[in-house]
């Protein structure tokens, strides 16, 4: 059997503002097993990158973890003192975001960035040593060793971002998290950014959550899927059966707007209605407003997941 | 047959490159960025032509002469076969209301203190085309038509009291209340989320049917262009590599850059299999374009000649043409 790797147990997250308090992520459960690529998809402001960030504690204020428990290998990160989650951000744990340019720092040369992450971490590794390490990961990123010497300002766009997720692997962690990483690319970079991923989940053996707005792109290289929609987990499955068999309605939408080059479908079925208002979300399901198939029970009482034909999917249509 | 609203012919803009102190005192020879280099394409009276293209390819520079926002370093545009720029300042004042833009970044485009109202009327008021009450009408007529409703409730909200849907619906109301004939929409869906993305571009065909419109449509997503696009101009460092109907440049790509950009176009079914292998290494500096062929360097069937001689655009089927000597030899045989 798989290894959970992690393991979230009916998560909260909440920012308390000033009208109220935005419930971003609501009640998630949700298993990883080691070695998977889970994507995580669903619009804007549905708690993607909350959920990624509470992973590694750094939310940004006012938000806070208000319940739920986030086991790493059987430890609560959620209970953890600074410290210990010091010690799992970076080495254990990484996280590689859409913009290279904000995390990366411009003054200084890659390799410099790269032996600074290394002597900060690696206690006793020495400037050479460090040096080399950065040269051999260059190499499995497909980047010339020379470049090290550049400044990112000096690279492209798809350059920086093989650089940045370098950076998250320096330390050899097992679990990486990608918010978005091929949004600011085009096409052809970020097809190979993501055949590039897909080596490197298989060579280091890495678990992956690729955060992404557009399914299409976790299509090929996720194992499984998790839609998310108003902080609150729509539908989890193997990425085939998803893509082919969604059972929760918000996934069939989502499907059905987006474009696919290969198929002959003549027109895009947009979703009505939006997104909803996580300081005031609706009663029951906070899909009910938008769903086609809203049933009377729909309006009243909040649907579990339920298990049907391999997919987590809470709707109550499959009670 | 549809006569051509727009042409233009072998487009130039070659920026100069800022020069440090040290290129100055050496007396280096100046550099350019050669952002688009020699572009020709028409496009007929209510066609919308897809112009596409990775990054830097030089899409947005093509769309900004085209509507006189900046000079060409040579080249010619045509507006009904007259040469925009013939025109005098206050015929292009004019023209201006014929030719509009929507950009890629609602953000950016629109200001922050400005009221939705304010924003969408604003064209009238440069254009002086309407006195204050008729403006204030015919900006919640095609506020209603973009789906902008209730209307007399958005007017008066400010951006940042929009959804991004809803932002994106004001930038399109913007660019139509002039009444225009031709809209450049460059990368109209970009920063919008994926369901947003699908229902603008309903919008836009509707529209398009309504206002009898002609468009460019730049962008970088091929899968989009299926719903919108006639015919698709395929480009590459400041170059037209591929022109064509759009079934067939879908069906039977034939510049090897084409054929790639179909092939990375990320598909929704965890099934589908790619043909091609992803190229390796990526667009190279407009600055110091390879030779030959721009597109040599990345391509599997580059010959010694691809190197040496820059390829023209030659026929290869209805109304499809291809800067590929080396497949429309191919082809031929
Ligand atoms: N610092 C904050 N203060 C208040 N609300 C916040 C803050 N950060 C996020 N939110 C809210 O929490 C919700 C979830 O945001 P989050 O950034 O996780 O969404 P997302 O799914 O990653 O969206 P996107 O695709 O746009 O990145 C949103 O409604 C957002 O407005
Ligand atoms: N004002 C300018 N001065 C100097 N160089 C410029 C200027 N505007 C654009 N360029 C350069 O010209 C080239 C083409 O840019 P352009 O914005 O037209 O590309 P694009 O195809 O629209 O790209 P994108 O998809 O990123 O919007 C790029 O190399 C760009 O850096
Ligand atoms: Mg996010
Ligand atoms: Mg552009």
């Amino acid at each position: 059997m798989n290894n959970t790797i992690l393991d979230i147990q009916d998560l909260k997250v909440e920012f308390p503002i000033n009208i109220g308090t935005v419930r971003a992520v609501d009640g998630v459960s949700l298993k990883l097993n080691q070695g998977e690529v889970m994507g995580l998809v669903g619009e804007s402001g549905c708690g993607k990158s909350t959920l990624g960030f509470s992973i590694l504690r750094l939310l940004r204020p006012p938000g806070r973890i208000a319940s739920g428990r986030i086991l790493y290998h059987g430890r609560d990160i959620v209970s953890m003192d600074e410290k210990e989650v010091l010690k799992l951000r970076g080495r254990r744990i990484a996280m590689i975001f859409q913009d290279p340019l904000t995390s990366l720092n411009p003054l200084f040369s890659i390799g410099r960035q790269f032996v600074e992450t290394l002597q900060t971490h690696e206690k006793g590794i020495n400037k050479k040593q460090a040096i080399l390490q950065a040269e051999s990961m260059l190499e499995s990123l497909g980047i010339s060793k020379e470049r090290l010497q550049e400044f990112p300002h000096q690279m492209s766009g798809g350059m920086r971002q093989r650089i940045m997720i370098g950076m998250g692997l320096i330390l050899n962690p097992d679990l990486l998290i990608a918010d978005e990483p091929t949004t600011s690319l085009d096409v052809i970079v970020e097809a190979q950014f993501l055949d590039l991923l897909a080596d490197l989940c298989r060579q280091y053996n890495l678990t992956i959550i690729l955060i992404t707005h557009n399914l299409g792109n976790v299509a090929q290289l996720a194992d499984r899927i998790t839609v998310m929609y108003g902080g609150t987990l729509a539908e989890v499955g193997l990425s085939g059966d998803i893509f082919h068999t969604p059972l929760h309605p918000y996934t069939q939408g989502l499907l059905a707007s987006i474009p696919n080059i290969k198929l002959d479908q003549p027109e895009l079925s947009p979703m009505e209605g939006s997104p909803p208002d996580l300081v005031n979300p609706p009663t029951g399901c906070v899909f009910h407003p938008r769903c086609p198939q809203v049933m009377d029970i729909c309006t009243r009482q909040r649907p579990p997941a339920f298990q049907k034909n391999g997919h987590q999917v809470s709707c109550w249509l499959y009670r | 047959m549809a006569e051509d609203l727009i042409t233009v012919k072998d487009l130039k803009m070659h920026f100069p490159l800022q020069k440090g102190l040290l290129d100055n005192l050496l007396a280096r020879e100046k550099l350019f960025v050669r952002a688009v280099d020699g572009v020709s394409f028409s496009i007929k009276k209510g066609e919308v032509l897809g112009l596409v293209g990775e990054s830097g390819s030089g899409k947005t520079t093509t769309g900004r002469m085209i509507l006189r926002l900046l000079e060409p370093t040579s080249g010619e545009v045509f507006y009904n076969g007259r040469s925009i720029f013939s025109y005098s300042k206050s015929e292009m004042e004019k023209l201006r209301e014929k030719m509009q833009v929507i950009f890629q970044d609602p953000y950016a485009s629109l200001s922050p203190r400005m009221s939705i109202g304010k924003a969408i009327s604003h064209p009238l008021k440069i254009h002086a085309l309407y006195d204050k009450q008729e403006a204030k009408q015919v900006c919640l007529t095609i506020m209603e038509k973009v789906g902008l409703s209730p209307a007399s409730f958005l007017y008066k909200k400010y951006p940042h009291q929009l959804s991004g849907g809803q932002r994106q619906r004001v930038v399109i109301a913007r660019a139509l209340v002039t009444n225009p004939d031709f809209v450049v929409a460059d990368e109209p869906i970009a920063m919008a989320d994926v369901s947003v993305r699908a229902m603008i571009l309903e919008l836009m065909v509707k529209l398009k049917k309504e206002f009898d419109l002609t468009y460019l449509f730049i962008t970088h997503d091929l899968a989009t262009c299926k719903y919108i696009c006639d015919r698709l101009a395929i480009m590459y460092l400041g170059r037209i590599v591929e022109i064509g109907p759009l079934a067939e440049v879908f069906k039977n790509p034939v510049h090897p850059y084409t054929a790639t950009l179909l092939d990375a176009v990320p598909v929704p079914d965890p099934t589908y299999k790619r043909t091609h292998p992803i190229p390796k290494g990526e667009i190279p500096s407009a600055i110091n374009p390879p030779p030959g062929c721009c597109f040599n360097p990345r391509c599997h069937l580059a010959q010694k000649s691809c190197r040496e001689h820059e390829p023209e655009l030659a026929r290869v089927g209805e109304d499809h043409f291809v800067a590929c000597p080396v497949m429309s030899i191919k082809l031929r045989s």
